[in-house]
């Protein structure tokens, strides 16, 4: 068995900024790797820099120093018009408050990637129809995000954010606006998603979702205070790098 | 990102933001709708006088007798003159090279009856020549006879409405009126060709040139309309006209002669006064709606950059955003510019109702410009805010905090 490549691998990433005359740190010199299927959860404090580290996974943001590899590419040399190809063809985003086109129906919503993307409307429909189908929204496809409940909204997100079938999906804080019982819908359909080959990184504040991840990362201050396997098997604690080999069972409980 | 999927975008875009759409929309009609409607209307103008002048030909002049200083402003129409010009003068006149055809003019209101009808009319004594110069043409009977032009004879041409106020439905061919103390026979009815130099024909009257001084007490003429053989020859036989005139006149030089030429330099002050009016305002109220698109797009900008954040974490690049932009405002110039050209027709459509001499109308090229600069202000000043939507950074524009949640 070939031994699969990191899909993603932070090498001495550092991303700083100045507010007022200080300089912060949001990322610290990260060395990251991420294999195909894996899921993650990133935790931490506020400020910590688990969004800033999520916005440069998803080529949102430039790093200051270091090197980001997605697939093997080094993506700091490259053109704001290349990132935002890799953007469109490899990484999916959820985010927390949805950002759902208030003015487009969830069909439209979803679509959005495709016609950007330039794929002619016959082709588009098939697909949306799928992604529709499968986040089964078929009877709210003609609402505007307004007349969607909250966990409506972040599947209708979900939906867009998979539809152009991304390896990568990246979701900030995704129950952060919902209730208990839709967030825990949302997560589901994330969790089946990765279960479907989907690469997943969760942000999250709360702990009960971080947990449910096979492998959990700890951010203080910028940097990756931990990187804990949540496999039954090894559960051991493997400081800033751990390429997993091989995908471990999910944890049986919450 | 395909054109028509494109266009769908922002017509949603538009539809929804209906209000900011509408001030838009309404701010680049208007001014394409300013600029048309004055064009039209100073298009309007300029051919109603170009056809008012157009009744004489390139080739005559118009003497008067006084002297008048014609460097600018619009040469004396009436003139008052110490020394007459005299029949002799135009019979002088006749006999130069270049000259094909004099007609001296008379005119003056005198009272018209026949039977009991009566009414002052507008009376003109000249020749036959007179109809040829002034392009009159008779609708029945024939012109005025050729008579050596101290020679009267009792006859009459009269206007088409002159000839309906006199005898109704009368026949009036060979019926004789009266005019002051003589009677004349009419030999002709004018075709109704309408205003012309401020005369309305069809109300006038015309008779021998003699008779018209016995009529008048006058021997001096009012005008002397003289027709040149080509154009070519214009300057030098108004310079010989006016030797030869000085020459009978003792040494004076009292008389005036006009050309088509100069009462169009005259008119052109005004008409060039009237473009630059047009150029100003269409110009201020392109500026006004360019500073309108541009501010709009810019507020655009400022609320849609979490949907520019969002567009952007979906993979659209930097120039498919300022595209989305700058075909948004496109569209509003091209659908204001189209809806001002139909109302500045229509107000003109309205215009030429009311006024049917004046051949109001915009040409295709002011429609085609102003339609043109619309576009491309609204490109020009759209194009700011687009740049500025496509150079935000995806991380900036998407944490946008002072939008809304959507």
């Amino acid at each position: 068995m070939i031994e699969p490549k990191a899909m993603i691998e932070l090498q001495q990433l550092s991303r700083s900024f100045q507010i007022g005359d200080q300089w912060v740190h949001a990322l610290d010199h990260i060395d990251l790797q991420i294999a195909h299927g894996e899921y993650l959860s990133v935790m931490g404090p506020s400020g910590s820099g688990k969004s800033t580290l999520l916005n440069m996974l998803g080529l949102l943001d430039m790093p200051s120093e270091g090197e980001y590899l997605l697939n093997q590419t080094a993506t700091s040399q490259l053109s704001e018009e290349g990132r935002a190809t890799l953007r469109r063809e490899h990484i999916g985003f959820v985010f927390q408050s949805y950002h759902l086109i208030p003015r487009l129906t969830a069909r439209e919503n979803i679509e959005l990637p495709l016609i950007l993307a330039g794929i002619p409307p016959k082709q588009r429909k098939p697909l949306a129809d799928k992604v529709i189908a499968r986040l089964a929204l078929t009877d709210r496809a003609g609402h505007v995000p307004n007349q969607l409940s909250g966990g409506q909204r972040q599947r209708v997100a979900i939906g867009r954010a998979i539809v152009m079938k991304p390896q990568l999906l990246l979701a900030d804080e995704p129950t952060g606006n919902l209730d208990s019982v839709s967030g825990r819908e949302v997560i589901e359909l994330l969790e089946e998603l990765n279960d479907e080959g989907i690469t997943l990184l969760v942000v999250t504040h709360d702990q009960a979702i971080g947990d449910r991840a096979r492998r959990e990362l700890k951010m203080i201050d910028g940097r990756i205070a931990n990187d804990t396997n949540n496999s039954p098997a090894s559960n051991s604690t493997t400081p800033n790098s751990a390429l997993s080999t091989q995908v471990p069972p999910r944890p049986a409980a919450e | 990102m395909r054109t028509a999927d494109l266009i769908a975008f922002n017509l949603k875009l538009i539809e929804r933001q209906r209000l900011r759409s509408a001030m838009l929309l309404a701010a680049i009609a208007i001014s394409v709708m300013a600029i048309n409607l004055l064009t039209g209307i100073g298009e309007g103008g300029k051919q109603f006088v170009l056809a008012e002048f157009n009744l004489l030909g390139k080739n005559v002049l118009i003497m008067l007798p006084g002297k008048r200083e014609t460097t600018g402003g619009i040469p004396p129409l009436t003139g008052e003159s110490t020394r007459d010009l005299t029949l002799r003068d135009a019979q002088a006149i006749a006999r130069l090279g270049n000259v094909s055809a004099v007609a001296p003019l008379i005119a003056g209101k005198i009272e018209i009856s026949h039977h009991k009808l009566s009414r002052e009319a507008f009376t003109i004594g000249s020749n036959r020549a007179f109809f040829d110069i002034r392009q009159l043409e008779v609708a029945q009977g024939k012109a005025l006879p050729q008579l050596p032009l101290e020679q009267s004879q009792a006859v009459c041409v009269i206007g088409s409405k002159l000839r309906k106020e006199l005898f109704g439905s009368k026949p009036a061919l060979g019926q004789w009126l009266r005019a002051g103390d003589s009677r004349f026979r009419v030999i002709g009815i004018l075709k109704d060709k309408g205003e012309g130099l401020g005369f309305d024909m069809s109300e006038a009257i015309i008779v021998p040139v003699a008779n018209a001084q016995a009529l008048f007490n006058q021997a001096g003429l009012f005008r002397v309309f003289i027709e040149l053989r080509s154009f070519e020859g214009l300057q030098k036989s108004q310079r010989r006209i006016l030797a030869l005139l000085k020459e009978r006149h003792e040494g004076e030089e009292d008389v005036t002669i006009i050309t088509q030429d100069s009462l169009l330099s005259a008119f052109e002050n005004i008409l060039n006064t009237l473009t630059l009016a047009v150029a100003g305002i269409a110009g201020i109220s392109m500026l006004v709606a360019g500073i309108l698109i541009m501010n709009v797009s810019l507020i655009a900008v400022s609320q849609r950059t979490r949907e520019i954040g969002l567009l952007k974490a979906l993979g659209c690049p930097g120039r498919t955003v300022a595209l989305i932009f700058l075909s948004e405002a496109s569209i509003m110039a091209l659908s204001g510019a189209l809806l001002g050209i139909l109302i500045s027709e229509l107000l003109l459509y309205i215009a030429r109702g009311l006024y049917p001499t004046i051949p109001f109308g915009t040409p295709l090229w002011a429609q085609l410009g102003s339609a043109l600069i619309a576009t491309v202000t609204a490109l020009l000043f759209a194009a700011i805010p687009a740049q500025k939507a496509a150079n935000m950074a995806p991380v900036d524009a998407l944490l946008d905090k002072k939008a809304g949640q959507a």
